[in-house]
């Protein structure tokens, strides 16, 4: 049985606080609107490394956004106006030293719609490892079988490396743009409703696939699928309207959570 | 978090609320027939009535099948819903209660199957005075424990849980003193030994009462109270609101 990182909950609040040396991602007081309209308040949480982490809330609550923010997806927006700080591994991802690519190849991004290049299943894979440049084709080789496998792929695709990205399933796709994230070894990984566009089976395969890489990495998952967080995540923080309302252990907040606000969210009552 | 009783009728989906309404309302008509068949099954005895006795023996199938429906009830609610959190803690609770309701009908079906052995060698009223006493406290028990079920009261859940310990005294007291007579008279055995299985059964009784007091502190509060010794207990986190 894994040893999950101490949490400190706050003289049993509903927010659970871990030791900054186990996390990976430290969000302060983060504030986010787009333009005069305000999307995250005040929010701080801290993401525990090589764990599932969700983020669950009704729509419109900011569990997106979040996301988002946390590998600066937000810089292609004009309107967004932010606020507050957002460490990853102790070091601010807003530093004016930071360079953005570098910081999405730290931590990756998975989105709802699987989104592989136009072009061979291969080349999806090597695509981030061709921009850095300087390797050899053997090392180029390893490594996308090693993501491939990494991302429960390889026996489905080895014997056609070749054919295009577009002849495979829905659910199959997903895991391409996963192995693609994977290649360029990331330290996180964000996924946006990663299977919501997938029947059951693939939906089911890719959440083994997250429970199997927390191994490597630290994971942060979006889900409107309130089971789907409580099967593969580790910690749940509940939003609403922007705001942290609940952060705790995945099992206590689907048994037993601390506010009435949150069991109503995950128990489908009304407020 | 505090639950209150109403709180499972405000699910957006009025099906589902009324899913688990239906899940309380049948444990608890479960729950008064069970009480039914026990104070009937005493009565037999005190009042040396056979016919009631065998009534009881009879009616414990419709406990039975009162359970495989709830049973199968709560088993549906689980398939459709997967519910979270209180709804989840309901359902368990149902189960497991309906699982200690349809023993305590057993139990009273034994009380009543003794009683006819008693009423039919004639034996006089020996250790009734015992027997009225512990089933009144037990049948008390039921009946609150099936109240605090239906209020989501773990004041009066706890104080149950508390009480278990004095229907064990009673119980030891009681069988001291039968044993006491069938030292004396070796022809008192048989009868006796009735007399012991039934104040068996009421104990059990109790025991099931009992564990239906826990179940409310667990559907209530989350907490899980089964095999935690009473003194041992954290009472204000039980009966805190909120």
């Amino acid at each position: 049985m894994s040893v999950f990182p101490s949490p400190r909950p706050a003289a049993g609040g509903p927010i659970i606080d871990f030791d900054p040396a186990a996390c990976c991602l430290e969000i302060e007081g983060l504030s986010l609107a787009y333009g005069e309209t305000p999307a995250l308040r005040d929010l701080s949480l801290r993401v525990p490394r090589h764990r599932v982490t969700a983020f669950i809330g009704p729509s419109g609550c900011g569990k997106s956004t979040l996301l988002r923010a946390l590998n600066r997806l937000h810089d292609l927006n004009d309107e967004v106006r932010l606020a507050g700080s957002i460490r990853l591994e102790g070091q601010d991802i807003h530093a004016p030293e930071v360079e953005v690519a570098e910081l999405r190849r730290r931590v990756g991004m998975v989105f709802q719609a699987p989104n592989p290049f136009p072009m061979s299943i291969y080349d999806n894979v090597a695509f981030g490892l061709r921009l850095q440049g300087g390797m050899r084709k053997r090392q180029m080789d390893d490594i996308v079988e090693w993501a491939l496998q990494s991302a429960a792929l390889w026996d489905e695709v080895k014997e056609r490396l070749g054919s295009s990205a577009w002849t495979l399933s829905g659910g199959q796709q997903q895991r391409l743009v996963i192995a693609r994230t994977l290649a360029v070894r990331p330290e996180v990984l964000l996924l946006d409703e990663p299977a919501s566009a997938l029947d059951p089976i693939s939906t089911l395969k890719i959440e083994e696939l997250i429970r199997n890489l927390k191994s490597q990495l630290t994971l942060v998952l979006v889900t409107h699928n309130m089971q789907q967080a409580a099967r593969v995540s580790d910690y749940t923080a509940f939003l609403q309207e922007g705001e942290l309302v609940e952060y705790g252990a995945t099992d206590t907040l689907f048994t037993n959570p601390r506010l009435s606000r949150t069991e109503n969210y995950i128990t489908g009552r009304m407020a | 978090m505090d639950i209150t009783s109403d709180i499972h009728n405000r699910h957006i989906s009025r099906q589902f609320n009324q899913e688990l309404e239906e899940l309380k309302t049948h444990l608890m008509a479960m729950g008064g027939l069970v009480e039914k068949q026990v104070q009937d099954a005493v009565a037999a005895l005190l009042d040396g009535d056979s016919a009631l006795a065998r009534h009881v023996v009879d009616n414990d199938r419709a406990v039975n099948d009162m359970q495989i429906k709830i049973d199968g009830e709560c088993t549906q609610v689980l398939a459709r819903r997967q519910p979270a959190a209180s709804d989840l803690r309901l359902v368990l609770a149902v189960i497991r209660a309906a699982s200690d309701l349809e023993r305590i009908g057993d139990e009273a079906s034994k009380i009543a199957r003794n009683a006819i052995d008693l009423i039919d060698a004639n034996n006089g009223s020996r250790g009734f005075v015992e027997v009225r006493m512990i089933s009144e406290h037990v049948r008390r028990m039921v009946r609150d424990a099936l109240t605090s079920f239906a209020r989501f009261d773990t004041e009066l859940a706890l104080k149950l849980v508390h009480e278990d310990e004095e229907v064990d005294n009673e119980y030891q007291a009681a069988m001291r003193s039968l044993i006491t007579f069938m030292m004396e008279d070796a022809r008192s055995i048989t009868p006796v030994l009735n007399l012991m299985w039934i104040l068996r059964s009421l104990e059990r009784i109790g025991d099931h009462a009992n564990n239906l007091a826990e179940y409310v502190v667990y559907l209530v509060k989350g907490l899980d109270i089964r095999h935690t010794d009473p003194d041992d207990l954290d009472e204000q986190a039980i009966t805190r609101k909120g």
